[in-house]
């Protein structure tokens, strides 16, 4: 498995628990169980969670997938620094935030999947993965040579458009032979 | 005492056994072929739906979800209720029941025996409650570990977690054998009179009308809906690991560029039809993965191929047990020994069938108009069979062919065996290349008068772009009016869409005129 990213999945789990954490606090709160602070603190926590893991960081090979309008929170974790970007920080945080829901009962689910959560956050930290915001697509390298609809520079008689290149770039052999011919 | 919720918890809790009772079903693949081909005479329409197991699978999981969510909650509820059943501020109906069983403890009715404790400690010294926990955990891990994401990059992540549908199924059995949810026995129903002595609580035991109520636990059921599906499934994995254990030789390795690995390879009593897919198992590389590969051979030959490209994990390491990445000969016996099952899938045999078949591909999906355009060439050679198809269209539209140079060449023997035998009009194929840059265009333009196109090196010209179905339609059944043209397309859903819409468009009003029928094929 050497290839797997933990941290794609740990974010996938935090974000589900995060889900789990919050519908079980509205519960508590709306049922008015007993204890049912800890319901709202589940409630908080649970936003806040999703608030954290909805924008999916970049993986270290091929494209990511961007969840839909996870721009705007990606910036706002991205001011967070090394915060956000450690995943020992984010194991540490989930496991923190999770212990309070295990003292009632709707939020008993929401502690057990953040925990877990939080074991594979600090499996992907000790792989040494990191959150990276995934940045917008990159501009087009510039071609090797000039593009042909750029005028030319050099007054006529002049030697077709590869020839051209080939002069510009000395180093580097072209990938066919074009006898010029002015 | 509970209120509604109780009938929330049940309801979904019946829903629940259903939806577990369905989902084994589509993913026993083997089970899938033998009722595919037992209806045989069914229209390929209807077997086509069997194709679609795993999003019929998802979509149960889907339920599965919907349903646990209102069981938890429900549950949530009946837990809270049943505590708060004790408490000062309760109504003293609900004291009296809870009341009952003090003295022996198979008659009681509020499974919360005492007020002196929570919610939590209460779930966790109950079967019920124990297993609840572990199940719903185990089945959020197999959902988060199952999204799109995880899948397509990180397979082996989705298999392993996945398994723990064992210890789902496990639990699940399990989950009701405690009797929690406890009512009141039918025997005691007809002593009791239930709507006249929920108001004389007090008198419970010295009126006529009102004898001391039994109460018993539910029976657990959930065995009963599931214990068929989870036999099917036994069966199926058993099945599976037999026919891990046939002998499969690999007879021939070829590389294609850009990392692909051409596998032949034969079986005995293996038959396929064009089109199907088998499952690969190499236990020297992972003891109990199997990944799934189009069939790009064709039925007449005498072996069965794939064509597997090195990308993640396992069909790297497959790749170098093969010895591709070394130079030279390798002897069969270093071969890794490889297990196959299968093959599965609708074939697309329905390509024989009509007068004209325009096959459409694009990008990977060209891999089973492999199979398919082989199998043509070896009908098309044999006078003795009957091939009703006279001409065939074959479009291919990818962003480059880096990795499908294979392909190209199987494109160009099929060129030059035709022409052999001048029969070139036989099939037409067109390629449309639709990443392209100046560079490269400006490289094209030059070679434009030249006999053989400079990318694949094929006579007919590759195009750039994507096709204008418009003009491809029209041009189609401009040359063949009052044939039956049957469209073939393996590719993603919009441009089915639009080939759909193609087709109806184009076919004449009149039945005795052209006819343009759709087909879509799997991967």
């Amino acid at each position: 498995m050497g290839q797997i990213e933990w941290a794609m999945w740990a974010n996938e789990q935090a974000l589900a628990s995060g889900l789990i954490l919050l519908i079980g606090g509205v519960v508590g709160v709306a049922g008015q169980f007993r204890d049912w602070e800890f319901a709202a603190y589940g409630v908080a926590a649970g936003v806040f969670v999703i608030l954290l893991e909805y924008p999916r960081g970049k993986r270290r090979k091929g494209t990511t997938m961007e969840r839909p309008g996870q721009w705007f929170l990606a910036a706002v974790v991205k001011l967070f620094g090394p915060l956000t970007r450690n995943y020992y920080v984010r194991a540490i945080l989930h496991a923190c935030l999770a212990v309070p829901g295990g003292f009632i009962l709707p939020t008993v689910l929401g502690t057990v999947n953040l925990g877990i959560a939080s074991l594979i956050y600090l499996l992907a930290a000790f792989r040494k993965e990191e959150w990276r915001p995934i940045q917008a697509a990159q501009t087009q390298k510039g071609h090797v040579g000039k593009s042909i609809h750029q005028p030319p520079t050099n007054p006529p008689p002049r030697p077709p458009a590869e020839h051209r290149r080939k002069q510009m770039d000395d180093g580097r052999t072209g990938a066919i032979e074009v006898t010029a011919t002015p | 005492m509970l209120g509604s919720a109780l009938a929330w918890s049940r309801a979904s809790a019946m829903c629940l056994n259903f939806n577990c009772l369905l989902i084994l079903l589509p993913v026993s693949r083997n089970l899938i072929s033998l009722l595919r081909g037992s209806c045989n005479y069914c229209r390929s329409n209807i077997r086509k739906q069997l194709d679609k197991n795993i999003r019929f699978h998802q979509i149960v999981a889907y339920m599965i979800i919907l349903h646990t969510v209102i069981h938890v909650i429900a549950h949530l509820f009946n837990i809270e209720r049943y505590h708060a059943s004790y408490s000062p501020v309760a109504k003293d109906l609900l004291i009296r029941l809870s009341s009952i069983g003090k003295n022996s403890s198979e008659n009681y009715l509020n499974p919360i025996r005492t007020y002196d404790t929570n919610p939590v400690k209460e779930l966790l010294s109950s079967a019920a409650g124990v297993t609840g926990i572990i199940i719903t955990v185990a089945f959020v891990l197999m959902v988060t570990s199952s999204t799109w994401v995880i899948v397509k990059s990180f397979y082996e992540v989705f298999w392993f977690t996945h398994h723990l549908f064992i210890i789902f199924f496990i639990g699940l059995i399990i989950h009701g054998s405690g009797r929690i949810v406890r009512g009141q026995t039918r025997q005691s129903l007809q002593e009791h009179n239930v709507t006249y002595c929920k108001d004389h609580y007090e008198e419970w035991g010295d009126i006529p009308e009102c004898p001391l109520p039994q109460f018993a636990g539910n029976e657990p059921v959930t065995w009963k809906w599931v214990l068929g599906p989870v036999f099917l499934y036994i069966c199926e994995r058993l099945i599976r690991y037999y026919r891990s254990l046939q002998k499969v030789v690999i007879t021939k390795v070829i590389v294609h560029p850009s990392r692909v690995l051409e596998l032949q390879m034969k079986k005995q009593g293996f038959k396929m039809k064009a089109g199907q897919y088998i499952f690969l198992h190499c236990p020297s590389i992972s003891r109990y993965e199997w990944h799934p590969f189009t069939l790009t051979s064709a039925s007449e030959e005498d072996h069965f191929s794939i064509h597997m490209r090195a990308m993640g994990d396992w069909t790297s390491a497959l790749y170098e047990a093969c010895g591709a990445h070394l130079r030279g000969f390798r002897e069969a016996w270093k071969m890794p020994r490889v297990a196959v099952d299968g093959p599965f899938g609708t074939a697309c045999i329905d390509v024989f069938y009509y007068e004209v078949s325009v096959l459409i591909a694009t990008g990977i999906g060209v891999t089973p108009f492999a199979s398919v355009l082989k199998s043509i060439w070896y009908k098309y050679n044999q006078p003795a069979t009957t091939m009703k198809v006279e001409r065939v269209y074959f479009y291919w539209i990818c962003r480059d062919t880096h990795s499908f140079e294979w392909f190209a060449d199987l494109l160009q023997s099929l060129e030059v065996q035709l022409m052999e035998r001048g029969r070139s009009r036989f099939l037409s194929y067109h390629i449309f290349l639709t990443a392209w840059d100046e560079y490269q265009a400006t490289h094209i333009a030059l070679h434009y008068e030249e006999n053989k196109d400079v990318i694949t090196g094929l006579k007919q010209k590759t195009f750039y772009g994507r096709p204008d179905w418009n003009k491809e339609f029209k041009r189609i059944a401009d040359d063949h009016p009052g044939a039956n043209i049957g469209v073939f397309f393996c590719g993603p859903n919009d441009l089915s869409h639009v080939l759909h819409t193609m087709c109806n468009l184009y076919s004449s009003a009149n039945p005795q005129g052209v006819q343009f029928h759709y087909n879509k094929e799997n991967m």
